[in-house]
């Protein structure tokens, strides 16, 4: 960057700067395949906002204007239950973007999110985005799979809706999975009980909770206590 | 001096993009070179959240299960 402004003007700096947004954009799939043109006019509508750990972005519930790209930094999308429970739905990573089925749609946000580290975030408002798709095709071909995309992962997550089935599953792992004395120490993850029950990571975190709230287990450093095994095993669906 | 249990980190699969240490909210992580290393500490409340971020599957934050006496 230094021997940049040591050796061409202002104009140049910035033409340095779009170069290296545009690297980034470009591995964003709403702008893949965007010609170098393209790309200059998504770049020019671009609003860059720094974020501080634990700085909420959006409410849910309110209109949604803008649609965002993680350039930096994790992002929490969670939504509140009435009883003031937190549930993620997802983290976004850099290069991921959030809030866009509701700007698309024209609602409201359907979820709010929390940056859950120092970052920077990549914002396009709503009536930039409309005028962009009008002109561009290819910006909307994308947008048409991005959004497809979408739509299959939220029929996954409606065919795991059943969280009691989901917990269920769960209960029967953390059965098998105990008592082992004496043998070999057998371990897992959130992520492996997520890909053994079929369902996503978030699903057991929020699964773990309930069971733990219900009193049925303990959740402390790299343990799981079952506490109430019969409690457990009657979630499990399975007999004493 | 007894060990404290860290998260587990495959380093042959960390590619050094620092997310982990990003969302983590006491020192646990550190990026030697261009790979993560957990130090022990047991300031780390197993939040699971690095494993939760870690683009890679590069950090595992494993769970025995055991049945209280
Ligand atoms: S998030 Fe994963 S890949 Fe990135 S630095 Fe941490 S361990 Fe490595
Ligand atoms: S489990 Fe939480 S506290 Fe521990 S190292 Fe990972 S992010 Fe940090």
């Amino acid at each position: 960057m230094c021997c940049l402004c040591a050796t061409v003007g202002r104009g140049d700096i910035i033409l340095g700067n779009m170069v290296v947004e545009a690297e980034f954009l470009k591995s964003i799939p709403y702008f893949a395949g965007l010609s170098p043109v393209e790309l200059d006019a998504v770049a020019r509508r671009i609003l860059e906002r720094e974020v501080k750990r634990g700085e909420i972005i959006l409410f849910e519930g309110e209109p949604a204007r803008e649609l965002y790209f993680v350039a930096s930094g994790v992002v929490k999308v969670f939504k509140t239950s009435p009883e003031g429970k937190e549930q993620i739905l997802q983290l976004i990573r850099p290069g991921e973007s959030f809030n866009d089925v509701p700007v698309f749609g024209g609602g409201l946000n359907l979820a709010s999110a929390e940056a859950m580290a120092p970052g920077v975030l990549y914002g396009i408002r709503k009536s930039d985005l409309e005028i962009m798709l009008r002109d561009h095709h290819k910006l909307a071909q994308n947008v048409i799979q991005v959004l497809s995309q979408r739509i299959e992962h939220l029929v996954s997550l409606v065919e795991d809706l059943s969280f009691r089935h989901v917990t269920g599953r769960l209960a029967r792992i953390l059965l098998e999975y105990a008592g082992d004395k004496g043998g070999e120490r057998r371990l897992l993850t959130q992520q492996d009980m997520a890909a053994m029950a079929g369902t996503a990571r978030e699903m057991i975190g929020r699964s773990l909770k309930f069971l733990e709230e219900e009193g049925v287990v303990r959740l402390e450093r790299h343990r799981i206590v079952i506490k109430d095994k019969k409690a457990l095993k009657e979630i499990a669906g399975v007999a004493d | 001096m007894k060990m404290i249990e860290m998260p587990v980190i495959d380093q042959a699969k960390c590619n050094g993009c620092g997310l982990c240490l990003s969302v983590c909210s006491c020192q646990a992580l550190v990026l030697v070179g261009n790979v993560v290393t957990a130090v022990e500490t047991t300031d780390c409340g197993w939040c699971t959240l690095c494993e939760a971020v870690c683009p890679t599957g590069a950090i595992r934050c494993l769970y025995e299960v055991v049945i209280e006496e």
